[in-house]
């Protein structure tokens, strides 16, 4: 990992000044997915500057987090469940109950505090049940959290077919609140949220003790095991955040639509887990950040931002440009990757 | 006690429990009528067909370690190409045209499928990301074959490969016996299933070996291209029209389930032809109790959940372990 590390005291021949090579910075490499990504991200908005009015306005920067805080929220959690090697199909799913539950308690009268907390508790319910099944009972991840996705959407249909609105005055007042940021730039509290979340769980991750467990668990779970880290607890932890952020990623979908439906969230799971490997997180488990998830659903936001800022694409086209850049992305990065190393 | 162990025992007791309360819910189970089986066993059979064949093209591609997630959008475009160029006929009831155009419609998925295997086998990206990439566009594609449009066809000719009957059998039904018969012969009766199994558990230590990995891997995603294109030509032809929205809507995840309740690992090296295919049929009985027993609409997806959380459950030693074992040790202790 370290050998890349063009460190000046080496004493290495290959770093003899005579080596043009030596005076080029070379990051370390287990930053390389990330860095290509955050390049790659600057040079896609850097192009859509040049080639859209408007485009290098703040507010366009702004707007990416408040329009993507509910993917952001998701795929940070997201980010815990596959650097442990493992997935979480739910979480669109869980996203649809805990939007119906909310509205649907919300208009039977139930106080606003104690809604968010028992539908946060739901989540993160449904996520810990996930987890015990897939330690204890060995289910692989895929299809335990695929049960989860149809037991959730199940429930929210059995709650509610339709679209269900919010008058609430508490969540109404969230969802109008805006927070000022500079002159004519202002944003909604579920993006504060959604940056809260991702600073969190950034410093968790990197600093705690449960951060490095998820990591040693991800690179292999026997040998996890064998040195004595608590493997059973932190797997099941990984899943119960994942549930609680997709309820928290529900929560804000409810303030930001002040409505609940149960075909919400549908293909979410898919956006964060595609978020989280544009960002550099390895499927196999091990290797991660949660800026990278950060990074992920910055491009796949800015992708939609460009459409949006292009105008005349029809449903079709956006798909297809979508799948172009996506691509294109992915492409790129893995180029930009194996020609480092 | 043997039989109980068998990996498959809870698959096939739970698809013979379905089968029996279907006989028992539904008028009709198995009638002739006009010289063809009716009823609602013929109606699982020939419903399951499409995700018979999806299902066993995602076999193939697990057993190589992969996964393919694009297949709903490959059926969506292969009924999308097959009901726009026939739509285009002069005469829609002309078998030589049909036929042709079913060959066309396949070689574009066949197309799709090869896309998928380059991206994973030669440009080296993960599978369900690569996948996704045609999962995400191929519905757009499909969307722009048919301009966005529901494309209705009135051809007696294609409308057969999803209704028709031959030999008192439903011909969808048989053309995914055919596709079972032949893959399991290519893969049990040549060194092909070998093949497969070594990619799916190692990759390089199969190139080293000597196998071509690569081609092996393509060629995997190909073949599940062509299946997923075959599902669309059924699917659309049962509806006779092409809707690019909803064909194949998150069949994916489907026959993922199919393939793992028939006992195939998802990280790859093993797989089990014969157990997919029970997965798949169970998958469509289920769905077709709910509604012959009269579960309300609302719950039906409850339902499902149920019965693949007990699914999974019952597959797991583990879980058996935990359960079961604990009353027979609980006994011993008692008589000890």
């Amino acid at each position: 990992m370290t050998t890349i590390d063009a460190t000046p005291d080496t004493g290495n021949k290959k770093d003899s000044p005579a080596n043009p090579r030596r005076r080029v910075y070379r990051p370390n490499a287990k930053y390389i997915p990330i860095l290509s990504t955050l390049a790659l991200l600057v040079i896609m908005y850097s192009g859509a500057v040049a080639n859209f009015e408007n485009f290098g306005q703040p507010s366009v920067v702004v707007n990416l987090f408040r329009d993507n805080a509910v993917l952001l929220v998701v795929a940070v959690g997201m980010t815990f469940v596959i650097i442990t090697g493992g997935i979480d199909l739910s979480v669109g799913a869980v996203i649809s109950l805990t939007t119906t539950l909310t509205a649907t308690l919300l208009q039977g009268g139930w106080p606003p505090l104690v809604v968010l907390v028992l539908v946060l508790l739901l989540g993160s319910l449904i996520g810990a049940g996930q987890g015990a099944v897939i330690h204890y009972f060995k289910v692989e991840p895929f299809i335990a959290t695929l049960a989860g996705l149809f037991l959730a959407r199940g429930l929210a249909l059995f709650i509610n077919q339709q679209s269900i609105p919010i008058r609430d005055e508490t969540w109404k007042a969230i969802s109008e609140y805006r927070i000022p940021l500079a002159e004519g730039v202002v944003t909604k509290p579920i993006a504060i949220v959604a940056l809260a979340a991702v600073l969190i769980a950034a410093a968790v991750l990197a600093w705690t003790r449960f951060g490095r467990n998820v990591y040693a668990i991800g690179g292999s779970a026997d040998s996890a095991l064998l040195m004595g880290l608590p493997v059973a607890r932190t797997r099941i932890a990984v899943y119960t955040l994942s549930g609680f952020c997709a309820a928290l990623g529900g929560v804000l979908f409810s303030i930001n639509s002040t409505s609940g439906w149960a075909l919400q969230g549908n293909g979410l799971e898919l956006d964060a887990i595609a978020a989280c490997v544009i960002g550099g997180v390895l499927l196999t488990g091990g290797s991660g950040y949660v800026f990278g998830a950060l990074l992920g659903v910055l491009v796949t936001g800015l992708i939609q931002t460009i459409i949006i800022f292009q105008g005349d694409l029809n449903a079709a086209w956006t798909r297809i440009i979508v799948g172009v850049l996506l691509f294109a992305f992915i492409v790129l990065q893995r180029l930009v990757t194996r020609k480092v190393k | 006690m043997t039989i109980l162990k068998n990996r498959l025992f809870w698959p096939a007791a739970i698809l013979v429990a379905l089968l029996i309360v279907n006989a028992f819910t539904s008028n009709q189970f198995v009638t002739v009528r006009d010289g063809h089986l009716f009823g609602s066993l013929i109606d699982i059979l020939r419903g399951s067909a499409p995700l018979v064949l999806v299902a066993l093209g995602m076999t193939l591609v697990i057993a190589t370690g992969g996964i393919d997630l694009s297949v709903g959008s490959v059926m969506a475009i292969s009924g999308a190409v097959a009901c726009l160029l026939i739509s285009d006929l002069g005469n829609q009831n002309s078998v030589g045209s049909v036929l042709l155009i079913i060959v066309i419609a396949i070689a574009v998925s066949l197309l799709a499928g090869l896309w998928n295997g380059a991206l994973v086998a030669l440009v080296g990206i993960q599978p369900i990301i690569a996948t996704l990439i045609l999962m995400v566009a191929g519905r757009g594609i499909a969307q722009l074959i048919t301009d966005g449009q529901i494309i209705n066809v009135q051809s007696g000719p294609y409308a057969t490969i999803a209704t028709g009957f031959f030999l008192a059998l439903p011909v969808a039904f048989l053309i995914a016996v055919a596709a079972v018969v032949l893959i399991t012969l290519l893969t049990r009766r040549t060194a092909l299933g070998l093949l497969l199994e070594s990619v799916g558990g190692s990759p390089t230590a199969s190139r080293l070996a000597g196998i071509r990995s690569r081609r092996i891997t393509t060629m995997v995603y190909v073949v599940s291209g062509g299946f997923a294109g075959l599902a669309g030509l059924i699917y659309s032809a049962n509806i006779k029209s092409a809707d690019s929205i909803s064909a194949g809507n998150l069949i994916e995840l489907d026959a993922i389930l199919a393939v793992v309740i028939g006992g195939t690992a998802l990280i790859g090296g093993r797989f089990s032809i014969a157990g997919t295919v029970l997965g798949a049929v169970l998958i469509q009985a289920l769905g077709v109790t709910v509604v012959a027993v009269g579960v309300p609409p609302e719950a039906t997806l409850l339902f499902k959940a149920v019965v693949v959380v007990a699914l999974c459950l019952s597959q797991s030693a583990a879980f058996r372990e935990k359960v079961f074992g604990r009353f027979t040790s609980t006994r011993t202790e008692a008589i000890a």
